[in-house]
């Protein structure tokens, strides 16, 4: 557990800007959250913490000293992999137990079987112990893998996308015990995810990633609430935020090129007609798709309305947020 | 694997398949089978026309392998009667021995010269090949390609500078020229089928036991190795299969202290006449070791397929 810092890194695979001057500063005790989408730079990012890719640029501090140029092991991190759960020749338990055995942590077996076991039952995959790594289902593996960060105490847990292969109950468990294990232990931990929940519920703060630049950092309801740009807006948000021409609607500030609404921002009963085309019953939302002059909106109604396609339902922009031309916030 | 699945082949494919390979391994074996039954044959057994199939078995043939005979008359037989069991069996033919033959000897250099350059063709092929298949080597493909290359004629093509070069150095007949030699035709073969097999393996499980608190080199024992076990375990067989048989280097390059087993065996014939039970009986006891090799890895061979714990 401990600070680690970011300052100017910079890495480059060919012609690719894979991570561009990133400066970023994760607090001892924090969960940053690391949002982008595909090929962003989100793995080159925790790939450059660990150690695994020496930055062009820039340098890495870990609980104050410079570890730009240490290796991986004296780094003293975990890191779950996004495409990689385990040692395919060792069991479950060996696998567990494997990064407590390293020279760096030389662990007394005593030690080793305790922690393997505390580790194992709160994923719940104390009964399959002596497994081989391969004769488990996807999110077995995918559990141990970040079993194998857990028995750990390091600097910082790394993790790409460790829940994504979960089913819904699964996931929702192991974010509760995610973040219990951070707010009890007081683990600093960097994670990957596209899932806006996991983002949202986890996060102290978030980073958003685009083409290797980070391109802001908040709390998750700054993000959400304040993005810097089109880009941050678009990142959150579930129905996705609806971006339309800025004339659409009266009272848009000079230079605005682009109104952007999430549900909360679309006020119904006044304002211009839109026709309904679509009411989507999702159980706990329902989704309206609309259409005004040509462009589709996506909105959220009451859970039980009487909606139907083809009315018509007055709308306006309510606290929407403008963009310019670039995309950039104006108000 | 259990259960039916719908790559699993059906019932009647694998009868036939069964058949096919039985009927083959049958034709294959055949002349092994004879020759191990020469090995328990009688001289006269041995040349019998039509051949026997059905015969006494007896333990000459090994014996005269083992050891060298002076012919004795009835007078020196009764003075010295047979004691043991092999004396008995030469007594019979009016016959002593008087020593141990040389093939004991051209055995033991057999098993040090193959399983040593087997043993350093894998070490140095495993490290070459992991080199070239982690490692940004400059001229990577000129390199891979000389190494290949090298194979790319008989061996046995470069025989006279090979036996210049072992004369000029002093190898000749000696057991670290036989290894060096064996090791240098083996190690392009080692090196190509390890980085194929390396090749395979996700650099990801390496970069997690960095991350885990090991070394470059502990992440490559405790993970590359156990992983390329299969690889390791063919690539030696092979390396012990052309080392072990090797015959015209052997020839070749050695006659005394390091000569092997295979230039030996051919010499046996001209002991006492045409001793074929002898000879049968020294190709047999020759084909033991790589048997026996090619068993005991077997496990690793068939174990090797692991579908990785790699999420895609
Ligand atoms: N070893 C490499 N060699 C060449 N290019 C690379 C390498 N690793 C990453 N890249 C490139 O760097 C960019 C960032 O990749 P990165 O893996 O960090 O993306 P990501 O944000 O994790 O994406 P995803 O959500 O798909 O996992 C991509 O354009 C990728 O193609
Ligand atoms: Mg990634």
């Amino acid at each position: 557990m401990a600070e680690v810092a970011l300052r100017g890194v910079s890495k480059r695979f060919g012609a690719v800007e894979a991570v561009a001057d990133l400066s970023l500063t994760i607090a001892h005790g924090e969960f940053v959250v690391l949002l982008g989408p595909t090929g962003a730079g989100k793995t080159t990012t925790l790939r450059l913490i660990a150690g695994l890719e020496r930055p062009d640029r820039g340098m890495i501090a870990i609980d104050g000293r410079d570890a730009t140029h240490e290796t991986p092991a004296e780094r003293d991190v975990t890191m779950v992999f996004q495409h990689y759960s385990l040692y395919p020749h060792m069991t479950v338990r060996e696998n567990l137990a494997f990064p407590l055995r390293s020279p760096v942590l030389r662990t007394p077996e005593e030690t080793i079987r305790t922690r393997v076991h505390q580790v194992a039952e709160t994923l719940q995959i104390a009964h399959k112990l002596d497994n081989r790594a391969t004769a488990l289902s996807g999110g077995e593996m995918q559990r141990v893998a970040i079993g194998r960060a857990l028995v750990r105490n390091p600097a910082i847990h790394l993790m790409d996308e460790p829940l994504s292969s979960l089913d819904a109950k699964l996931r929702a468990d192991l974010r509760v015990e995610l973040k219990r294990i951070q707010a009890d232990l007081g683990a600093t931990i960097l994670y990957v995810t596209h899932d806006q929940i996991e983002a949202m519920t986890m996060a102290t703060r978030i980073g958003v990633l685009d083409a290797g630049r980070l391109v802001q950092v908040g709390s998750p309801r700054e993000i959400y609430e304040n993005p810097v740009s089109l880009y941050v807006a678009g990142r959150l948000g579930q129905p996705r935020i609806n971006t339309l021409p800025a004339d659409l609607f009266p009272g848009a500030p000079a230079g605005a090129a682009t109104i952007a609404l999430r549900p909360e921002h679309v006020r119904q009963g006044s304002g211009r007609p839109a026709r309904v085309e679509r009411v989507e019953r999702l159980g706990d939302q329902t989704r309206l798709h609309l259409t005004l002059d040509g462009h589709a909106i996506v909105t959220l109604a009451e859970v039980h309305t009487d909606l139907e396609p083809g009315d018509t339902l007055p709308v306006e922009p309510q606290n929407a947020l403008y963009f310019d031309a670039t995309g950039a916030r104006i108000a | 694997m259990s259960g039916y699945s719908i790559t699993e082949p059906s019932r009647r494919t694998k009868w036939l398949a069964g058949v096919l390979v039985a009927a083959y391994a049958v034709i294959t074996l055949i002349p092994l089978l004879w020759i191990i039954a020469t090995g328990f044959k009688s001289n006269t057994d041995a040349i019998a026309y039509p051949p026997k199939v059905v015969f006494t078995p007896t333990l000459e043939g090994y014996v005269n392998l083992f050891t060298v005979q002076n012919r004795a008359t009835p007078a020196q037989l009764a003075e010295n009667p047979p004691e043991t069991w092999y004396d008995r069996i030469v007594a019979d033919r009016g016959m002593v021995i008087s020593g141990p033959s040389r093939f004991g000897e051209r055995f033991i250099n057999s098993v040090i010269i193959g399983f040593g350059s087997t043993f350093l063709s894998v070490l140095l092929g495993t490290l070459a090949a992991y080199a070239f298949s982690r490692y940004r080597v400059p001229l990577k493909d000129d390199l891979l390609f000389f190494i290949l290359s090298t194979r790319m004629m008989p061996p046995i093509a470069v025989a006279i500078p090979i036996f210049l070069m072992f004369r000029w150095a002093g190898l000749s007949d000696t057991h670290a020229g036989m290894i060096l030699l064996y090791t240098a035709v083996n190690l392009s073969l080692a090196v190509w089928l390890l980085k194929g097999f390396i090749d395979e393996i996700p650099r990801e499980y390496e970069e997690a036991a960095l991350i885990d608190g090991y070394t470059r080199f502990q992440a490559f024992v405790k993970i590359v190795l156990p992983q390329a076990a299969t690889g390791i375990a063919s690539t030696a067989i092979f390396c012990l299969i052309f080392a072990w048989n090797e015959y015209a280097f052997a020839v070749l390059l050695t006659s005394g202290t390091a000569q092997t087993a295979p230039p030996f065996i051919p010499t046996i014939i001209g002991v006492g006449g045409r001793d074929w039970p002898a000879v049968a009986a020294g190709a047999t006891l020759f084909l033991v070791p790589v048997m026996v090799f090619t068993i005991l890895l077997r496990r690793h061979l068939l174990r090797g397929i692991t579908f990785g714990a790699v999420r895609k």
